[in-house]
């Protein structure tokens, strides 16, 4: 049987073959080192490679990201480290103003080979300014790529991809609740070229396309649905910015129907651009309104019967599968 | 006054700081009249003292990060004047392809990296490119220099936690010209000798007379010395000011004319001359043929930008991403 290896481990394992491959490869962040990492991500990193390569920091986001944005420019390759992405709003004039801007300001002379890394979204009742879901708004942003991935296995080729062959700033969007979710994971060296979906599974009647943890959602869904004879198709984007809207394109030319299911907020968000590229591009292939399930327009609350009714769950998506199969009476 | 500075020291500072303050003269008259130039434009006029100091004090491996005030910096360093002024016409020639502007002048081959927009925020930045140096093991110092204003941003404080902590061979520089934009130094905090906030940090700090490249290099080369016997970071507070406005549009009406007049009698370019005569290192003759070589790199600058073409449509979508086959989204 093939290997199982948890998410974390995944992660710490992709790190840990580039920082070897590559001296200019450090990882700095809160609890990092000595503490082995606030979910343990980092474990034992600190013991192979020593203090100069793996940081901690103190409470300093914006500090120790301008650091790491600075570092890159001149000649480094960091990994940073926010403990949740929540934190990295104090950072963000770093990541905005500078890391994504760099290259175009200095007119193509100066570039920031850096990934910053953390989980995005919610992981239970921590109430709302520890549960927001980040993709949609760093992909707002031009001159960032912006990964979310769903299993250890797509976590590690696109975290080593990120690491060594990206020269572009990358945001790594990782979650609390995935970490210590098992997955194959190969003994073997890989890379996963960012900005490519995957087909999570085969499916002709209707078209699931999520990301990150709201792959469970989309794939108990589509088992659901499997129980009453309606195949689904579920795409995993794996990669939020660029988009690989493509695939989906190909997906609903197959199955003329498509709902989104992920953890963001309403406005502007992930599902807002795919319906707009798909109407454009496939509106002669759809049978029914693009359709999607995201969090509730509000701050996540703390009591749990509230948590539930604002994210994506399977039983609404199901419906949500049969509303655009008109299948509800 | 005798000087222990050589002869060629003081005509290297002569020209270059005649060579910034003829390019922001020239750059200003042709945004006012002629508008060939727009945008944001802060003139570096009244501080040339402290570029022309840092860089004696310093060697070409150096590097510097400013803020928008960028031009006097850029020159300095190696940037070239005629590249300067192509940016600021936003020509493809520019030092970085017209895409920068006044506030965003960069030169990587001369370790100049920019011209930042935001307040404070190249005070990161530049204690990452300081980072990068002692993680290699070079004994390349970072010059990292801020205004008065961004004194009050909370990066400042976080990067000279961090700096002081892993003793980072950077020099933050306050060029305190006494003005954030039209809020006087006074009315910012408690706390107006900026230099002293390093004492939170047992940084090492000193107030500078930043209107003679003397006490400017000597400060610095203290600083730089300690940078780079693993001795960490300095705090340099160079008091020094701005004859012109905060930007080009600011008519600067929060200060009086009694006190502009004042500094100006304090010019660091006539103080420079008078040490110049007195300590008989040039003639009349020869300064004049220096301010005739200025006055030609400038007028040829200009010459430069304007035959210069603008950058071509499909520069649009280029330098924003490194990797060529970025899939942009185009409607």
């Amino acid at each position: 049987m093939a290997r199982q290896i948890a998410y974390r481990e995944a992660l710490r394992e992709a790190m840990v073959e580039e920082m070897r491959r590559d001296e200019r490869v450090f990882l700095m962040g809160e609890e990092v080192a000595e503490y082995n990492g606030a979910y343990k991500v980092s474990q034992g990193m600190l013991a192979e490679f020593g203090p100069r390569r793996v940081i901690d920091t103190p409470i300093s986001e914006l500090g120790f990201t301008g650091i790491g944005v600075g570092a890159a420019q001149n000649g480094l390759r960091p990994i940073i480290e926010f403990m949740t992405w929540n934190f990295a709003n104090l950072a963000l004039d770093q990541i905005l103003n500078t890391a994504s801007k760099m290259l175009a300001m200095s007119g193509g002379q100066i570039s920031c080979p850096i990934v910053f890394r953390g989980p995005s979204g919610s992981a239970g009742q921590l109430g709302a300014q520890h549960s927001t879901a980040y993709e949609n708004i760093y992909a707002n942003i031009p001159g960032l790529k912006v990964v979310s991935p769903s299993n250890g296995y797509d976590a590690k080729g696109l975290l080593k991809q990120s690491i060594r062959y990206e020269e572009d700033p990358v945001i790594f969007m990782e979650s609390e609740v995935s970490y210590g979710d098992k997955s194959e994971v190969p003994e073997e060296e890989y890379y996963i070229e960012l900005g490519k979906a995957d087909i999570k599974k085969q499916g002709s009647d209707v078209t699931i396309v999520s990301f990150n943890k709201m792959m469970k959602v989309a794939m108990a869904a589509a088992s659901e649905l499997e129980k009453e004879d309606i195949s689904a198709e579920v795409i995993d984007l794996r990669t939020v910015r660029p988009l690989d809207w493509m695939t989906i394109l190909e997906s609903v030319k197959k199955t003329n129907r498509l709902v989104i299911v992920e953890e963001q907020w309403p406005f502007g968000c992930v599902s807002s651009e795919i319906t707009y590229q798909i109407q454009k591009e496939g509106f002669d292939y759809l049978d029914a309104p693009i359709r999607r399930i995201t969090a509730a327009d509000a701050p996540l609350h703390y009591a749990p019967n509230l948590v539930a009714l604002a994210l994506p769950d399977v039983p609404r998506t199901v419906k949500l599968v049969k509303d655009v199969m008109y299948l509800n009476k | 006054m005798p000087t222990i500075f050589s002869k060629e020291t003081y005509l290297y500072w002569y020209e270059l700081m005649q060579l910034i303050r003829q390019f922001e003269m020239m750059a200003e008259e042709k945004y006012k009249m002629e508008g060939k130039i727009r945008g944001f434009f802060h003139a570096y006029v009244g501080q040339e003292a402290i570029a022309a100091g840092c860089m004696t004090a310093t060697k070409p491996e150096d590097l510097f990060i400013t803020a928008y005030r960028d031009h006097g910096l850029a020159i300095a360093k190696g940037v070239s004047v005629n590249s300067c002024m192509a940016e600021l016409y936003g020509k493809a020639t520019g030092n970085a392809k017209g895409k920068g502007g006044s506030m965003h002048f960069f030169g990587k081959s001369v370790n100049f990296y920019g011209g930042h927009g935001i307040v404070g925020a190249q005070i990161g930045t530049g204690a990452g490119l300081a980072f990068a140096e002692q993680y290699r093991g070079t004994d390349n110092v970072v010059l990292c220099f801020f205004g008065d204003g961004a004194a009050r941003q909370g990066i400042m404080h976080e990067i000279f936690n961090l700096a002081m902590l892993w003793k980072l061979p950077v020099i933050f520089i306050c060029e305190n010209n006494n003005y954030a934009m039209g809020t006087s130094v006074e009315r910012t905090s408690n706390v107006i000798d900026i230099y002293k906030l390093a004492d939170a940090y047992e940084m090492p700090a000193d107030a500078v007379d930043g209107m003679t490249a003397e006490e400017v290099h000597e400060s610095v080369t203290r600083a730089v010395k300690r940078a780079r016997e693993k001795g960490g970071p300095t705090l340099l507070e160079m008091k020094t000011y701005r004859y012109k406005g905060h930007s080009i549009s600011d008519p600067g009406k929060y200060r009086s004319k009694d006190e502009l007049e004042e500094y100006k009698g304090r010019d660091p370019i006539q103080r420079l001359l008078k040490n110049i005569y007195d300590n008989k290192f040039a003639t009349e003759e020869q300064i004049k043929n220096i301010d005739a070589r200025v006055e030609q790199a400038v007028a040829e600058s200009v010459k430069f930008a304007e035959e210069s073409p603008f950058p071509d449509d499909d520069e649009v979508l280029k330098d924003v991403y490194v990797d060529p086959h970025y899939p942009f989204i185009v409607d």
